[in-house]
């Protein structure tokens, strides 16, 4: 039997030395000589059209090298930016060129480039740069976009409608009829801001008579922005090469085609210098995409017992200024808000509209936290209007052990899970009976307690690649190639493109267990398209159930090879042949084994090696497994709330999260950590504001909160273990879940302290100002 | 978020630096921590072609007492105000408000006198600097005047120092034993502006309340006194209901504005609850 060390093991992230000391290098440390800087000149206006651009007065500007505007460069756009599918294959969307042509459609939209030889010139030509605007009436709300006699983003469309389609299954006609109690709610997901710590940038250098391009980029999916730089630019694929160095997190930001890439490649393309662009946080807040923004309206028909039948939600998702590359991926919301719950019918309703403001895309959970948010709710609100406990009403709609594998109405099958043991035992951890007590104590003392429950489900590892091709229009799969040196030690190349997840750490774990070499000789190289054959690279916690597995896969045929040199090597039957701790050796004669280093030298002496055998000790795996992943979890915050001043201030936060395996628990528990914050930040700080005009009013971190460790509490953390059927570790996803699972646990904390105010619903975010309106509405009157 | 190009001086005494000013007019800007300056230049709000960095003028960086006065140099960071004895002492006032500015970076950098010449409404420290009387020596072409804060804090982002005026010191009555202070500030995020503060003395002599000053962070576009309080509370016991009426006057005169983080509605009721806090708090267990 083979003994698991390093899987398990919280050893310390060999990713952090060279990041703590400030060794590591992103975009903006990579040394090159020659480099042109290229400043991005954005739209002021929220829709107009361009009369004409006066550049004459830049060019004149110290260290100017040249200015293209997207008139200049329109002949060079092979393709409009890449569009997929994502749940709507039937949208309408305008073609969307990485610089605008005759007409903006957001603040922050690309209208001219500066290209010099410093940032500061750069900057001060553009300043000099006059773009003349007709200006066009804006419009910024969901529902008005919507409206009769709304100005019209995209004419070709003819209205700002993208899609509007149904996901419905089951009687929703006969749940209502037999429903004892209906409840409406409008549900409001703010606009977010993602605000990764480093912004984007990029650095491409095209190689004028060899006609190749390496293109540096802040991104988290260097593969799809290789193969998309080929089509765009009309170049072959086999010359093109894209690098994401270190990234400094992304969140759903960098995972779709930016203009920037392919306005940076163009002009190194003409100018035959790389040319570099390094987005500042003024940039970052308007041209890097935005997340959420969407209205929920549901209705619910459950009995007097708590059982819900059926609900009907409709999602209005606002685009923004055109359809971003996975900008409908949100709609996923719908296919996954039936949520950890036995229901009889779902009639979901999506509708997509085009507004002035920053595209949105997928912003961490993508979809997920707004299902999420929407069921957490519902239990909430039939647990306010039914008078009994949320936490009966979760048990009472559970999906049972003995229903897994469980198919949703909608047709997705959960692989795995009994949701009563992380309830459980987050019960315990804040002694819940206790804390009800001592709620109402306090209740009477007028201090409002307020105890919230989010019992989440996530689909993720995306994920078998029929069923993604089918829904997405992407076959997504996950990528390893495993290789031996002489020496006996190991690379590792992944088809994730890590940006803060530890693989490094965690798929050098992997491999250690199977090949039985220490896990300091296993080297983890990602985010180069010149290294492995393609990735399907890192967003929507897919990483470790596809390429973490993959790793597993190609090490185990690494070690199904060395046996069979080893049995060469032995004179043995390969039957009789076992392979442990980096050692092979005939059945039970463990003193008489070869190596590993002296099975890979073997490999690399062809002379010594079985007839017909290839040279090496290399394996390379594309993994496609039967079934989406299902981690789920128990979260509960406990908050109080200031009668006086509206303040929230969050007492506990317990979570119990079961993803599985866990390969590293140190490294699950970071992933926690920063996602509970990150959804933390979205109940109580966050909120992306346009005025009417369409101008961002949050335009910088002054105005946009984001939590920082002085406003958050001490995660109390705990795990339960079901490892996933469909795939050999075991392991599910937990990058996103602590996002998906806190927003929900703190709104329903802060709804259930303001129970005694009649409060039923508070819009996100909970601002102190918000929260002393809705207690003071009736004068300060409790009921 | 490239600064426009300007140039730059570093004096090393004040009638240097005062005499960069005169030559360059309205072109300069003096810079001191550069916490507020920087920004806006980086975001170009502010364009100034010279820029005189008082950094390194001697002697501008002291808390001491002397005559019944605190004096405070200009330059002294608000780190430096957080953890002065003396101010712990004499001026907790002071210090409660320094240790809510910003966060440890902020503060070790940012000076007094920057911020008090800055004059943002919602600064901490103008608010605290108006409750405490404090005079602003202020040195110029012509020598050296006195400013009171009454007429210190103009408006917005202006104060009544001339273009060519450099702030030199702050001077402070030292006040008498058993006068307490405190600043209570409420904001969205620890390190944010303030939405209000309440910046609050009391001395409580006997049964009587002989000593109050109130001064109002985030009212109106500048901080104000909040006299009606004042008026209100003199002369009475401190007792908790007297306190209470008192906090309600915090509105008196006041002018809050509408932004993200609250409308006047809210500001005027958050100057009453958190003026009520600060005075209940100053006055426990007299």
């Amino acid at each position: 039997m083979a003994i698991s060390q390093m899987v398990g093991a919280s050893i310390k992230r060999r990713e952090d030395p060279r990041l703590v000391t400030g060794t590591g290098s992103y975009v903006d440390d990579l040394p090159q000589t020659a480099l042109v800087h290229m400043h991005v000149v954005r739209s002021s206006e929220a829709h107009a059209r361009i009369l004409g651009i006066e550049t004459g007065r830049a060019k004149e500007a110290d260290g100017v090298v040249a200015i293209l505007t997207g008139k200049d460069l329109k002949p060079e756009f092979g393709a409009p930016l890449p569009v997929t599918v994502c749940f709507v294959p039937d949208k309408k969307y305008p073609n969307h060129y990485p610089m605008a042509i005759d007409k903006v459609h957001y603040v922050g939209e690309p209208v001219a480039i500066v290209l010099a030889s410093s940032r500061a010139a750069a900057e001060d030509a553009g300043e000099r740069i006059e773009v003349k605007y007709q200006s066009l009436p804006a419009v910024v709300d969901i529902e008005k976009a919507i409206e009769a006699g709304a100005p019209v983003l995209h004419e070709e469309l003819g209205s700002n409608l993208s899609y509007d389609v149904k996901f419905a299954a089951g009687d929703i006609e006969a749940a209502f009829k037999e429903a004892e109690i209906t409840i409406k709610q409008r549900l409001i997901q703010q606009r977010l801001i993602p605000i990764a710590i480093e912004p984007r940038g990029v650095l491409a250098d095209y190689k004028t008579f060899s006609n190749k391009l390496t293109v540096w980029s802040s991104t988290q999916i260097p593969h799809f922005v290789k193969v998309w730089l080929a089509v765009i630019l009309g170049i072959s694929e086999s010359n093109v090469r894209v690098v994401a160095p270190e990234v400094g997190g992304g969140f759903g930001s960098k995972i779709r085609v930016y203009p920037e890439e392919i306005l940076t490649a163009l002009a190194s393309r003409r100018l035959g210098r790389p040319v570099k662009w390094i987005e500042d946080r003024n940039e970052n807040v308007k041209a890097t995409h935005h997340g959420r923004d969407q209205i929920w309206d549901v209705e619910i028909a459950a009995k007097k017992d708590g059982t819900v039948l059926g609900i009907r939600p409709t999602q209005w998702l606002n685009l923004g200024g055109y359809c971003s590359q996975f900008g409908t991926f949100q709609v996923l919301g719908m296919l996954v808000a039936q949520g950890a719950y036995k229901m009889k019918a779902f009639d979901g309703r999506s509708v997509g509209v085009f507004t002035n403001t920053t595209p949105t895309d997928a912003y961490r959970g993508a979809g997920r936290p707004e299902a999420t948010y929407l069921i957490e709710r519902v239990m909430d609100l039939v647990a306010r209007e039914t008078g009994i406990d949320p936490v009966e009403i979760r048990r009472k709609n559970f999906v049972r052990a003995e229903d897994q594998p469980f198919t949703t109405l909608l047709g997705l099958t959960y692989d795995s899970g009994d949701y009563t043991i992380t309830l459980d035992k987050a019960l315990e951890m804040v002694d819940y009976a206790a804390l009800r007590r001592e709620q109402a104590e306090k209740r009477k003392q007028g201090t409002y307690i307020g105890i919230g429950l989010c019992t989440y489900i996530e689909i993720c590892g995306l994920g078998p690649a029929a069923a993604t091709q089918a829904a997405t229009g992407v076959s997504l799969w996950g990528m390893s190639v495993v290789n031996l040196h002489f020496t006996g030690k190991a690379t590792v190349i992944i088809g994730s493109s890590p940006h803060g997840q530890g693989h490094e750490t965690t798929y050098a774990q992997v491999a250690s267990d199977v090949l039985g070499i220490p896990v300091e000789d296993i080297d983890v190289q990602h985010g180069d398209t010149a290294i492995g054959p393609m990735g399907m690279d890192t967003y929507g916690s897919r990483s470790t159930a596809l390429d973490g597995n993959a790793v597993h896969i190609s090490a185990m045929k690494v070690q199904e090879k060395a046996r069979k040199i080893a049995a060469h090597l032995l004179e043995a039957a390969e039957g009789d042949v076992v392979y442990e701790n980096g050692k092979a050796f005939v059945k039970g004669t463990p003193s008489k084994a070869v190596t590993i280093q002296e099975i890979a030298m073997a490999a690399f002496q062809t002379n010594r090696l079985p007839k017909g055998m290839e040279g090496g000790l290399e394996a390379t795996t594309f993994f496609d497994p039967s079934n989406f992943v299902w981690p789920f979890g128990a979260h509960i915050c406990v908050v109080e709330v200031d009668g006086e001043t509206g303040a929230t201030k969050i007492l506990r936060y317990v979570a119990v999260d079961d993803c599985g395996t866990r390969i590293n628990p140190m490294v699950v528990d970071g992933q926690l950590h920063g996602g509970i914050a990150q959804g933390i930040g979205q109940a109580l700080f966050e909120e992306g504001v346009y005025d009417e005009a369409g101008q961002l009013r949050t335009g910088s971190l002054v105005d946009y909160l984001i939590p920082t460790a002085s406003d958050l509490p001490s995660f109390e953390l705990a795990a339960t273990f079901t490892p996933s059927p469909v795939n050999p570790l075991g392991t599910k996803g937990i990058g996103e879940a602590g996002t998906i699972a806190s927003t929900p646990a703190v709104m329903n904390a802060i709804v259930d302290a303001l129970q005694p105010f009649g409060v039923r619903d508070v819009a996100m975010p909970a601002t102190p100002q918000k929260l002393w309106q809705l207690m003071h509405r009736n004068g300060g009157t409790t009921r | 978020m490239i600064p426009a190009a300007f140039d730059y001086v570093v004096p090393r005494t004040l009638p240097e630096a005062v005499a960069e000013l005169v030559k360059h007019g309205q072109e300069a800007k003096v810079l001191a921590g550069g916490h507020s300056l920087i920004p806006l230049m980086k975001l170009r709000l502010s364009t100034p072609s010279f820029l005189v960095d008082i950094g390194r003028v001697g002697n501008l960086t002291y808390i001491r007492e002397e005559d019944g006065h605190v004096a405070i140099g200009a330059l002294t960071s608000h780190h430096d105000i957080e953890f002065s004895e003396l101010l712990k002492n004499k001026l907790p006032l002071l210090t409660s408000a320094a240790s809510q500015i910003g966060d440890p970076q902020v503060r070790n950098r940012g000076t007094i006198g920057g911020a008090a010449a800055h004059a943002d409404p919602f600064g901490d420290f103008p608010a605290c600097l108006l409750a405490l009387d404090a005079e602003f020596k202020a040195v110029g072409p012509r020598g050296e005047r006195s400013i009171a804060a009454r007429d210190f804090f103009v408006d917005t982002f202006t104060s009544s120092l001339e273009p060519n005026e450099i702030l030199r010191e702050i001077r402070i009555p030292t006040p008498p034993p058993g006068s307490r202070g405190t600043y209570l500030k409420f904001s969205r995020r620890s390190q944010d502006w303030a939405i209000v503060a309440v910046a609050a003395q009391v001395r409580v002599t006997g049964h009587e309340v002989t000593q109050v000053a109130v001064g109002l962070t985030g009212m109106g576009s500048r901080p104000i006194r909040a006299s009606g309080v004042e008026q209100a509370l003199r002369g009475k016991a401190g007792h908790d209901d007297e306190l209470r009426a008192a906090a309600e006057r915090a509105v008196d005169g006041t002018d809050p504005q509408q932004d993200l983080n609250g409308s006047p509605d809210y500001r005027r009721h958050l100057a009453q609850v958190l003026t009520r806090r600060a005075l209940e708090q100053i006055t426990a267990h007299h």
